[in-house]
């Protein structure tokens, strides 16, 4: 991203000011910006700080607290694995294994060519049809070993 | 040119993740190719899963159901002729002859899976808004007492009784009170909530502004998790609906009385289900407990008196409304009244959503709804209310699940969701899971739950590892008790409940000899 200080701003600015005048507005600004940038860059602070009139520290508390926001861009395509009981009670476990072995990911990680990030997730409400997954927005249920593969599979597919 | 037929096919979460999408797709195509008028109504589900993608057909006969429906399924039942209910392998028939579902009660699951969820004019023909019609003619206590004489208890989990926390709320002076709906649903096998905002959010709207003219709040929150990316749909489209037909705004229905209502989207933390956690978070901020009192009934949202009820406790009031107190609090006995949607979720066959009038044990629901387990193996354990809540062994199936029942066998009902583990299942790795994830979420406010949590995996690591295996138990023990005692919220406060059932009835998983050790 070869933005300068005064293009990030510009960017910023588009994204907050719809959302300034609302009561507590900070997750909401947070969320817009990743919807924004992909990620909440490090660089967002300062400028988002100030144009909402809170410490830096405020801003980064936030943004540090909640697993939603990425603090580096994702890959091309994101895979949300769940981990909760109910998935688990129904094979998750040795799924996720599947998934790391095959990918080569861990957690919180994008493959080298920038394809893929695996992340985990703590139920997608999809209980009684688990495993379940997430892949770039599109839940999945009842996903077997063989199933992740072909998904995994498609996103190498030229579309 | 013959009247289109109409066909439901849910865009339920669940249902999409098994094809429900596609299917559309498919229909839409196949009735285009062949020149036969349908009307697609993207509906909610009517949380049989294992029939999903569940797709109905309006035909002279009513609803004629077929599922479970893959989009490949497609070309042969337009051949079968299912416009008309034509006969297939894959159909059903009167969904709600099933008895799955006959032997329900569902007050206020009885839209979900039946109407459009975003037509106010399909609502409003199934009984919708007339338990706001009423409120606006009654003032505000008498509302709340409408609902305190209902018998409701919050069914987000702790069960306090919602008139008494709408009393207060009432009885506060203030500029500016809010009603704020959680609907930060974390807990692992309950999908109610996600269930009904995508299937029914117009009960949920209607409930919220039932609880602002009862209070005198003119703002609501639907603070949603960010998990739940169709649930945000759909209430967002429900939302503008409703205020474009007047049923939210400045001036509800032409009575001068305003309600507004906003949803908030949550960020990934599951603290923030906590009710003082929710509110930090709804105010831009950490999720970080807040330390009662004072309660937020009377300092809630920006420091003002504030409702905070879960989705099931709000969208259950419209029928209260409708039908008065006395027939809700027909349903149910003793102190658990009305009716629960429980939801039966992980190694099951038939998982689904369940709602009855709490007269069901554990056995029946998983037996006689659930068909057994998914895996055909017997049932080891069951979990019942979320990640916090207690683990029964199979010999316990006979409790009802009813809050007073499940108390006294030292479990909770939480929010009503119900998990089915095989005997494949391995205790001491699932108390581990307990703890593992009260350190993950652990908002790390308070120490026993920020560090108990840590020392807790390492604990049962060394349990595992074979390490003094009694001595680290009665430590781990004790661990609990320091949790269950010294934290301030239920996160840290709670997850002895899974850790010390797991070691009462499941000890022999944490007196195993790891393999290569004697000793």
């Amino acid at each position: 991203m070869n933005e300068t200080e005064e293009q990030l701003r510009a960017r910023l600015e588009r994204v907050v000011a719809p959302l300034r005048g609302k009561p507590g507005p900070l997750l909401e600004v947070l969320h817009a910006v990743q919807h924004e940038f992909g990620f909440v860059p490090a660089s967002v602070v300062a400028p988002l700080a100030e144009m909402l009139n809170l410490s830096r520290a405020e801003v980064h508390g936030v943004l540090s607290f909640y697993h939603h926001f990425r603090h580096s861009p994702p890959g091309r395509h994101v895979l949300q694995l769940c981990r909760a009981e109910a998935c688990q009670s129904m094979g998750a476990r040795a799924l996720a294994t599947h998934v790391q072995e095959s990918t080569g990911l861990d957690w919180h990680q994008t493959s080298g060519d920038g394809l893929l990030s695996l992340e985990p997730v703590f139920c997608l409400g999809n209980c009684a049809c688990g495993p379940a997954l997430m892949l770039d927005g599109e839940l999945y249920g009842r996903v077997s070993a063989a199933r992740v593969d072909e998904l995994l599979a498609s996103l190498v597919q030229p579309s | 040119m013959s009247l289109p037929v109409t066909i439901y096919i849910p865009r339920d979460a669940t249902a999409l993740s098994l094809g429900a999408g596609q299917v559309a797709m498919a229909v839409a195509q196949a009735a285009g190719a062949q020149g036969a008028a349908v009307r697609i109504v993207r509906n909610g589900s009517r949380g049989l899963f294992w029939l999903e993608p569940l797709v109905e057909v309006l035909t002279d006969a009513g609803r004629i159901a077929y599922g479970p429906v893959q989009a490949a399924d497609v070309p042969g039942l337009f051949r079968a002729g299912w416009l008309t209910g034509g006969a297939h392998p894959l159909r059903l028939g009167d969904i709600t002859q099933l008895p799955y579902l006959a032997r329900q009660q569902r007050l206020t699951f009885a839209r979900v899976g039946v109407t459009d969820p975003i037509s106010i004019e399909d609502y409003l023909a199934h009984q919708g808004y007339v338990g706001l019609r009423r409120a606006l003619e009654l003032a505000p206590l008498a509302i709340v007492k409408e609902v305190s004489d209902s018998g409701l208890r919050g069914r987000g989990g702790a069960a306090f009784p919602t008139g008494i926390k709408w009393q207060t709320v009432h009885d506060q002076k203030a500029a500016q009170k809010y009603i704020c709906c959680n609907a930060d649903e974390g807990d692992s096998g309950t999908f109610s909530d996600r269930m009904l905002m995508e299937g029914d959010p117009l009960t949920l709207i209607e409930g919220m502004t039932i609880a602002g003219l009862a209070v005198g709040a003119t703002q609501g929150y639907i603070y949603l998790r960010a998990e739940y990316p169709h649930a945000h749909r759909t209430l967002y489209e429900a939302i503008s609906a409703a205020r474009q037909a007047g049923y939210l705004g400045a001036d509800l229905l032409g009575s001068g009385r305003c309600f507004e209502l906003e949803v908030r989207m949550g960020a990934g933390a599951y603290i923030c289900g906590e009710e003082t956690s929710m509110l930090e978070s709804l105010e831009g901020r950490r999720g970080e407990v807040r330390v009662r009192p004072p309660l937020p009934a009377i300092k809630g949202l920006f420091g003002q008196p504030t409702v905070v009820n879960n989705v099931i406790t709000l969208a259950s009031v419209p029928v209260i409304l409708r039908d008065g107190a006395a027939a809700y609090r027909d349903f149910g006995q003793a102190r658990s009244r009305g009716t629960l949607p429980l939801q039966l979720a992980g190694n099951v066959r038939h998982g689904g959503l369940i709602e009855r009038a709490f007269d069901l044990t554990v056995r029946e629901l998983i037996e006689e709804y659930g068909g057994g387990t998914a895996s055909g193996r017997p049932v080891r354990a069951v979990q019942i209310g979320g990640p916090l809540g207690a683990y029964l062994p199979a010999s316990q199936l006979d409790t009802a699940l009813e809050y007073e029942a499940l108390a006294a066998a030292g479990a909770l009902l939480g929010h009503g969701g119900v998990v089915v583990f095989d005997d494949t299942v391995d205790m001491l790795e699932m108390a581990r899971y307990a703890m593992e994830f009260c350190a993950l979420e652990s908002c790390g406010k308070c120490t026993p739950c920020r560090i108990g949590s840590t020392r807790g995996t390492e604990v049962i690591d060394r349990i595992s590892q074979g390490i003094d295996q009694e001595g680290n138990i009665a430590l781990l023990e004790d661990l609990c008790s320091t949790m269950f005692n010294g934290s301030l919220c239920g996160l840290g406060g709670m997850t002895p409940y899974p850790v010390r059932s797991a070691l009462k009835h499941f000890g022999e998983d944490f007196r195993r000899r790891p393999a290569g050790r004697t000793h």
